[in-house]
């Protein structure tokens, strides 16, 4: 007989475990810990959104909504992304409303990608992208986002990247882990090189509401490339909705119908009480949103600020609520700089290398926390650095 | 200046030195700016948000509707004068609606309240009549929930 574990597909079997899971096994055993490595919002949902979504199970908003989601979404959404970042799409085709960002990144790969096609993905980047095209039996390959270039992805090192086998380039920004971003112009020089290939883009612009001392700029407005964009969006970051599982994705009829099929028999619909608090998020919020961006700007100064003084080199992250200070100056790989920081002094950070093998070097630090855990969190580091 | 004085109304602990990295000024700006707010009356004071219902002292707070006969030239601002500087009154505004100040008087009993009103309030020139009501339970106050607060009970760690 085969063993229950043979069953499982080898792409799925070779899938490596995420690299932070000996933290949950320590911080299991330790009280009093800050931590600095959650990757969400420590804002809790506005009161308006949980409102609303209280008032939808009030209602009776308990049942499947139409695949694709509630049709005032679907239009809210499209005049949202019309409003905000002057970016065209119809909720009549155009949109599907998913379980979270994360559903959105997997549609994207599943209907596209297929056994030997490779996908190029910037790294250090969140661990998704990489994880979705392995299970489709796609092969990821690593474009590697350098300090030096602030995390930006440079012209020449795409170009390198691509060959005849390139199906997809994922284009994560505001990114999580570095929080480093691309302007307007610089998307330009990637939209470039990839107007004239055939080559689909996954532009996972979550992070589109934290962006700090620049105007944010969504791919989707490069007309060069819109037919062959795919654009992954959603509620949890700016909204800080990370528990209600909402997100979006938004391309050309033609794919979205395609996509459609693999959302209707996998997941039928989103849940449909988070829709309709998605739509007062959408409808009302504008100044809650903003209120929570002055705050991340603000600590985001702060924290910048507090790890430059402790001595670690950091280049200045300009979105979503992440730090990515470079510790090799510490002499400690990152594995070892995070686990110590742990033991020793309570603090959670993660180590770079989760994000990718040339995450060697960096650790991630959120300041999606409170300025009193961000004050605590700096002066632990700081011992724990001077005790080295 | 309309950040400096929203980040010190969330928290006025706050250093110069640190408002001045959160906001991406110099210290010299924002302890200027600062003193600015002060000497031109836009800050007030700082002081602490007490919740006195953890404590052992007791107290009442009523609030009580108060209605007056405006004056010839004063309106209404000369009574309330008389009303607000007593010590008693903790907070006064002039509404609009069927009444015309709120006032907020805190006391050591019910009784005291009450006597504070008939024999101080009541019997002011203008005052035309009083509703007293007590207040039983405070939930919410300067923007700070006295209940229902939220804890942190994220994950310790998500990618
Ligand atoms: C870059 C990026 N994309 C997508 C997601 C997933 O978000 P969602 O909660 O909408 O699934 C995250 C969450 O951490 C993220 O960091």
């Amino acid at each position: 007989m085969k063993s229950p574990e043979s069953f499982v597909r080898d792409e799925i079997r070779n899938l490596p475990p995420s690299g932070i899971r000996k933290y949950f096994d320590l911080i299991n055993e330790m009280e009093g810990v800050v931590s600095l490595g959650i990757g969400e919002p420590d804002f809790v949902t506005p009161w308006r959104i949980r409102e609303a979504g209280i008032y939808a199970l009030e209602k009776g908003h308990t049942h499947y909504s139409a695949n694709a989601g509630i049709r005032d979404l679907r239009d809210e959404i499209s005049s949202y992304l019309k409003r905000k970042y002057n970016v065209e799409y119809s909720g009549e085709d155009e949109i599907i409303v998913t379980v979270g960002a994360s559903e959105g990144i997997e549609l994207a790969m599943k209907a596209i990608i297929g056994p030997g096609d490779e996908v190029i993905i910037p790294e250090p980047s969140f661990v998704a992208y990489k994880g979705c095209v392995s299970v489709c039996g796609g092969v990821p390959v690593s474009l590697v986002l350098k300090e030096e270039n602030l995390f930006k992805i440079d012209p020449a090192g795409l170009k390198s990247k691509i060959t005849e086998r390139t199906k997809a380039v994922v284009i994560p920004f505001p990114n999580n882990p570095t929080g480093s971003v691309m302007t307007g112009s610089e998307l330009e020089e990637i939209v470039k090189i990839l107007r004239d290939r055939d080559i689909i883009i996954i532009s996972d612009e979550i992070y589109s509401e934290l962006a700090y001392g620049f105007e944010f700029r969504s791919l989707a407005t490069f007309p060069e490339i819109k037919d062959r964009l795919i654009l992954v969006n959603g509620f949890s970051k700016s909204h800080a909705m990370t528990g209600w599982r909402l997100g979006y994705i938004c391309g050309n009829a033609d794919i979205m119908k395609h996509m459609y099929k693999i959302h209707q028999y996998a997941l039928m619909c989103a849940p449909t009480p988070a829709q309709y608090a998605g739509l007062e998020a959408l409808r009302n919020c504008d100044d809650e949103v903003a209120g929570m961006r002055a705050e991340y700007d603000r600590r985001r100064r702060y924290i910048l600020n507090g790890v430059r003084e402790i001595g670690l080199k950091c280049f200045e992250p300009q979105g979503a609520f992440y730090i990515f200070p470079n510790i090799t100056s510490t002499g400690l790989t990152s594995d070892e700089f995070c686990e110590g920081l742990l033991r020793k002094e309570k603090v959670l950070v993660v180590p770079g290398t989760a994000f990718g093998e040339c995450g060697e070097g960096y650790i991630r630090a959120t300041y999606a926390s409170s300025m009193e855990n961000i004050k605590i969190a700096l002066s632990r580091m700081e011992r724990f650095i001077n005790g080295l | 200046m309309k950040e400096i004085l929203e980040i010190l109304e969330g928290n006025a602990r706050l250093t110069a030195a640190e408002i001045a990295v959160m906001t991406g000024k110099t210290e010299k700006e924002v302890r200027d700016a600062i003193a600015g707010l002060e000497s031109s009356g836009v800050i007030l004071g700082y002081r602490a948000m007490v919740n006195w219902d953890r404590t052992e002292r007791e107290f009442v707070t009523a609030l009580i509707e108060v209605r007056l006969t405006p004056q010839r030239d004063k309106g209404f601002d000369s009574i309330a004068e008389r009303i607000y500087k007593y010590p008693q009154v903790k907070a006064c505004h002039l509404m609009s609606g069927s009444y015309d100040l709120s006032v907020v008087v805190e006391g050591s009993s019910l009784k005291e309240v009450a006597m504070f009103v008939s024999e101080k309030l009541a019997v002011i020139d203008g005052v035309l009549s009083t509703a007293t009501h007590f207040v039983l339970k405070k939930y919410k106050d300067g923007d700070i929930m006295f209940e229902g607060t939220e804890k942190d009970d994220r994950e310790a760690i998500v990618l």
